[in-house]
C-alpha cells in the first residue's frame, strides 16, 4: 500500500519529468515551429552568414521537401527514396555535431506519385516531446519514440485510397495536447482527423471540401483559460475546430489559398485569402479586421515580425504590411522563387530560396535590409527549423546546420 | 475497392478411491508402490503435457512475429504490437530470420512493424560490434520464393557491411521477382553496354531489356537499340492494351456525368456490353468505334484520335483473354476522371481532373477468369479552359506484381467452339 503522501510525491516527480520532457525550451516541434507561426522565441542566430557559419552538413538517405524538427538536442527529418519513392525514411541526427543517431525505413502503403519538384517526404514531421510523428505524401503516418522504436502506424493511404493527389500531398500535421491533427484533402476525397498520440487511433474525423489542398493546419494556442483552436484552411476559407473533439467552432467562408497557410500572432489570424486577410477569432465566431489585396503570398506562408506581416510574393519580393491596417509599408526585392516559409528569430528574418541562397533580412518599421546572404549550393525547398542557436535546413542530399562559430 | 497489403490439467480424483489393502505393513508397501506409480504416472503425464504444451504454444519469437504479421489497420492493437516488438528486439539475432520469414504473410501494417523490429536488432548488433548472421541472410536473399521486401531488407543490411557482394549477386538478378533487384541488374548491364561497342553492346542492351520493368531504363535501352537499327516493341514489352472499342460523347457538363450510368455503363455492369448498339449521346446518336494506338506507351489520345469533347464522358472496352484464373494488376495513367470495370465489377473509380498523368499512375489488383475477360473504362473530361487542362487520354496495361507486362493468351476454345468475342453478342462468357 502506498501512502497518500508518497503517492503525491511520486505523482509530482512523474509530472515533473513528463513536463520537463514535453516542454523543453529550444525545441522546434513541428512545421513552422511549436506554435506553427514561424517565430523562434528566445533564439539568437548568426546574422552575418558565411562559410564559417556552416556548423555541419549531414548526408540524408533520400529526397525531401519536409523541414527538420528538433527535440531535446536531436534533429528529426523525413526522406523518401526508391524508383517509386516507396521507401520512407526517418532520420535522427545529433543537433550538436551532425552525427546520425539512428535511421529507420518503412514501406509506403499509399500512392507515392508526386510532381517531380515534390517528394513523398514533403510534410514536415511533428513531435509532442516524447514521440515523433512522420507523415508522407502517400498518407503513411508513423509514430516512433525518440530512439526510433515504432509505437504505432496508420496507412491512411490504404484506409482511404482515394484521398490522394497525383501532384503530391504536403499538409504537415500538428500536435495539440494529446491529439495529432492531420489534414488529408484532395479532389477525390477529403477529410481531417484527430489521432490519439498514444494509441494511433482516430479520436475524431470530419469531412472536408473535396478539392486539392496543400495547406497545413495552423494553431491558436490555448491561453488564459481559452481552449486551443486548430485552423483548417481550404479553397472555401478557414475553419476553426476543437482539437479534442473535431467540433467546428467557427467558419470563415470567403475563400483562401490552397498553398500558403494561415499564421497566428497575438490572437489575430492572418490568412492568405484574397491577398491577405486579418481575422479576430472568438470562441464560436470570427470577425474580419481587414483585407489587403495587394499583398499576396505565393508558396511561403506569412510571418508576423513585430508590427509587420511579412509576405513573399511569386516574384520573390518581400512585402511588409501593417498589422493594424494591412497596408503595404515597404518592399524588398530578393532573389526567388521561394518554397519554404521563412523564420523570424532575434529580430531578423531568415529566408532560403529554392536555389539554396540563404538571406538574413532586418525588417524595420519603414524598410527591410539584407544583412547578409550565403549560397548553400543545393536546392532548398523546406521551411527551416531553429533550436539552440542553430538554423537547420535540408536539401535532397543533406541536413545543414548554420550557427555562430564557437 | 483496393488501390495499389495452462499447465497440466488437475489430477484430482486419481488417487481418491485408492484401496487400503489387507494389512498395515502390506498396506504401507502397497501404498508406497502405489505412490511411486502415481508419481511415475504424474511424471509421464506431466512430460506429455509439457510436450503437448510445447507443440500447442509457439515460442516467444514465433508468437511475436505472428502478432506483428497480422497488425491491423486504423491503429488497432498498437499496444500489443509494441509488446511484440520489444519481445523480438530482446531476442536479438535469433529473431532476425523468423522476422524476415514473417514478411511473407504480413499485412501492409505488419510489414512496417516487422521491418522496425529487424532494423533495431541489426542496429544493436552493429553497436555491439557483433557480426550479422551473414550466411543465413544471404541464403534468404537467394531464395526467390521469399518475400521481395524481406529479401531486399536482408540484402540492404548485408551490403551496408560488405558492398562487394553486389558484384557477385546482382548480375544473377535480371529476372528476379523483386523490381528493385531487377533494376540493379539492369543498371549493371547498362554500365557494361555503355563501355562496349557494336554487336556486343547491342547484345547487352537486349539482355537488359529482358529484365527492365521501369520506364526510365526501358527508354534508355530502347533508344540505344533503335540507334543500332534494332526493332523494339515497348508497348508489347509493358503489356499495354492497344485496341479498344470506344463510344461517346455523353454529357459531363459541370462534372455531373461521372456519377451518371449512361446506357453503355448499364450494359457493362450487367456484363452485356454490345458494341453493335447505338445510343443517344450529348451531341446526337453515337456508335462504338474501333480505336487503336501505336504509341510506345499505349496512350489512347481521345482528344487527337476522336475529339476533345469538353464536358463529356466516353466509354472504352477491350477483351483480354486469360489462359487461367489469375491475379494480375491493371496499371493505368490518365489526367481525367475514370472508372474501371473488370467483367462487370467496378474495381476502382477516381474523380480527379488534370493533376498530371504518368505511366503506372494507378495500380489496381484484378482477378481474371479463364477465357475472355472484358476491361471497361469510363473516362471523363471536364470544362476547364487552361492550356494544361486539355488532355483527354489514357494508357492501360496488364502486368504482374513485379511490373512485368503480361500479354493476353490465345482465345479460349470451349466445347470445340472458338469464342472470338464477348463484346458483340451481349455478354462475356
Amino acid at each position: 500500500m502506498i501512502r497518500p503522501v508518497a503517492k503525491f510525491v511520486i505523482l509530482a516527480v512523474v509530472c515533473g519529468v513528463l513536463s520537463s520532457v514535453s516542454l523543453r525550451a529550444g525545441d522546434w516541434k513541428q512545421f513552422r515551429g511549436n506554435e506553427a507561426n514561424s517565430v523562434a522565441s528566445g533564439e539568437s542566430l548568426p546574422t552575418e552568414l558565411s562559410g564559417s557559419t556552416i556548423a555541419w552538413k549531414a548526408a540524408l538517405p533520400g529526397r525531401g521537401v519536409s523541414g527538420p524538427v528538433i527535440v531535446d538536442g536531436r534533429v528529426f527529418v523525413s526522406a523518401s527514396s526508391g524508383y517509386t519513392q516507396n521507401r520512407l525514411h526517418v532520420v535522427s541526427i545529433d543537433a550538436e555535431n551532425g552525427m546520425q543517431l539512428w535511421q529507420r525505413q518503412f514501406y509506403a502503403a499509399g500512392r507515392t506519385q508526386t510532381h517531380e519538384k515534390m517528394a513523398n517526404a514533403t510534410p514536415t514531421m511533428a513531435s509532442d516531446g516524447q514521440r515523433v510523428f512522420a507523415f508522407f505524401s502517400s498518407n503513411d503516418l508513423f509514430c516512433l519514440d525518440l530512439k526510433g522504436r515504432l509505437l504505432w502506424y496508420r496507412g491512411l493511404g490504404r484506409e482511404f485510397p482515394n484521398a490522394s493527389n497525383s501532384l503530391g500531398m504536403s499538409s504537415s500535421p500538428i500536435v495539440v495536447g494529446g491529439i495529432l491533427v492531420v489534414q488529408v484533402e484532395s479532389d477525390a476525397e477529403a477529410f481531417a482527423c484527430g489521432v490519439d498520440v498514444i494509441t494511433g487511433e482516430t479520436r475524431w474525423q470530419i469531412q472536408r471540401p473535396r478539392a486539392a489542398n496543400w495547406t497545413s493546419p495552423a494553431l491558436i494556442p490555448g491561453r488564459a483559460g481559452r481552449a486551443a483552436q486548430v485552423l483548417l484552411q481550404s479553397s472555401k476559407g478557414l475553419t476553426a475546430v476543437d482539437p479534442e473533439s473535431g467540433k467546428i467552432l467557427w467558419d470563415f467562408d470567403k475563400g483562401a489559398s490552397t498553398i500558403p497557410s494561415a499564421t497566428v500572432a497575438a490572437g489575430t489570424v492572418y490568412v492568405p485569402s484574397n491577398g491577405l486577410t486579418a481575422l479576430k477569432p472568438g470562441v464560436d465566431a470570427v470577425e474580419q479586421l481587414w483585407n489587403s489585396g495587394s499583398i499576396s503570398p505565393a508558396t511561403s506562408s506569412p510571418v508576423v515580425a513585430g508590427n509587420l506581416a511579412l509576405v513573399l510574393n511569386s516574384s520573390g519580393v518581400l512585402n511588409a504590411a501593417s498589422l493594424e491596417t494591412g497596408e503595404r509599408v515597404w518592399q524588398l526585392r530578393l532573389r526567388g522563387p521561394f518554397s519554404g516559409t521563412p523564420v523570424f528569430a532575434g529580430g531578423h528574418l531568415y529566408l532560403v530560396n529554392e536555389a539554396g541562397v540563404a538571406f538574413v533580412v532586418k525588417p524595420e518599421a519603414d524598410q527591410g535590409t539584407i544583412v547578409s546572404e550565403l549560397d548553400l549550393g543545393e536546392t532548398i525547398l523546406c521551411s527551416p527549423g531553429v533550436s539552440g542557436g542553430g538554423l537547420f535546413v535540408r536539401s535532397d542530399g543533406h541536413l545543414i546546420k548554420l550557427a555562430t562559430p564557437k | 475497392m483496393t488501390l495499389l497489403s495452462d499447465g497440466v490439467t488437475g489430477m484430482a480424483g486419481l488417487s481418491g478411491g485408492w484401496s487400503a489393502g489387507r494389512s498395515p505393513g502390506r498396506a504401507v508397501v502397497v501404498r508406497a508402490v502405489a505412490a511411486v506409480g502415481v508419481l511415475a504416472l504424474l511424471v509421464v503425464l506431466a512430460a506429455d503435457a509439457g510436450a503437448a504444451k510445447k507443440k500447442e504454444r509457439p515460442d516467444a519469437i514465433t508468437e511475436a512475429v505472428g502478432i506483428l504479421q497480422s497488425a491491423k489497420t486504423a491503429g488497432q492493437g498498437s499496444r500489443e504490437n509494441q509488446r511484440a516488438l520489444v519481445a523480438l528486439t530482446g531476442s536479438g539475432e535469433r529473431a532476425m530470420l523468423p522476422i524476415l520469414t514473417g514478411f511473407q504473410k504480413a499485412t501492409p501494417e505488419g510489414l512496417n512493424w516487422l521491418r522496425n523490429a529487424f532494423e533495431q536488432i541489426a542496429e544493436s548488433l552493429r553497436a555491439a560490434r557483433k557480426p550479422l548472421p551473414a550466411d543465413a541472410l544471404r541464403a534468404f536473399v537467394m531464395e526467390t520464393g521469399n518475400s521481395a521486401d524481406a529479401r531486399r531488407l536482408a540484402w540492404d543490411t548485408l551490403v551496408s557491411e560488405d558492398a562487394r557482394l553486389a558484384e557477385q549477386v546482382i548480375p544473377g538478378m535480371l529476372n528476379d521477382p523483386s523490381p528493385e533487384f531487377r533494376r540493379d541488374a539492369v543498371e549493371l548491364l547498362l554500365k557494361q553496354a555503355a563501355q562496349a561497342e557494336g554487336a556486343a553492346a547491342t547484345d547487352l542492351y537486349r539482355r537488359a531489356m529482358g529484365g527492365a520493368v521501369h520506364e526510365d531504363q526501358v527508354k534508355t535501352i530502347a533508344e540505344a537499340l533503335r540507334k543500332a537499327g534494332e526493332t523494339v516493341d515497348i508497348s508489347r514489352h509493358f503489356g499495354f492494351v492497344t485496341s479498344w472499342k470506344i463510344v461517346g460523347p455523353f454529357d459531363n457538363r459541370e462534372e455531373k456525368g461521372f456519377a451518371v450510368a449512361y446506357a453503355p455503363e448499364t450494359e457493362i455492369v450487367q456484363e452485356r456490353p454490345n458494341v453493335e448498339a447505338e445510343y443517344d449521346g450529348m451531341n446526337g446518336k453515337v456508335r462504338w468505334q474501333t480505336v487503336e494506338t501505336t504509341d510506345d506507351f499505349g496512350v489512347v489520345d481521345i482528344a487527337k484520335q476522336i475529339e476533345n469533347f469538353k464536358g463529356s464522358v466516353m466509354y472504352a472496352v477491350a477483351e483480354w483473354s486469360s489462359p487461367a484464373q489469375q491475379t494480375l494488376q491493371v496499371r493505368l495513367g490518365t489526367p481525367n476522371a475514370w472508372k474501371l470495370w473488370v467483367n462487370g465489377a467496378l474495381v476502382f473509380e477516381r474523380e480527379e481532373y488534370h493533376r498530371s498523368t504518368q505511366l503506372d499512375q494507378y495500380s489496381v489488383p484484378v482477378q481474371l477468369k479463364p477465357g475472355v475477360n472484358v476491361l471497361a473504362f469510363k473516362i471523363c473530361q471536364n470544362e476547364q479552359t487552361q492550356d494544361w487542362a486539355q488532355k483527354y487520354q489514357f494508357q492501360l496495361r496488364v502486368c504482374d506484381s513485379t511490373g512485368v507486362g503480361v500479354l493476353p493468351g490465345p482465345v479460349v476454345v470451349r466445347n470445340g467452339v472458338s469464342r472470338k468475342t464477348a463484346l458483340n453478342k451481349g455478354g462475356a462468357e
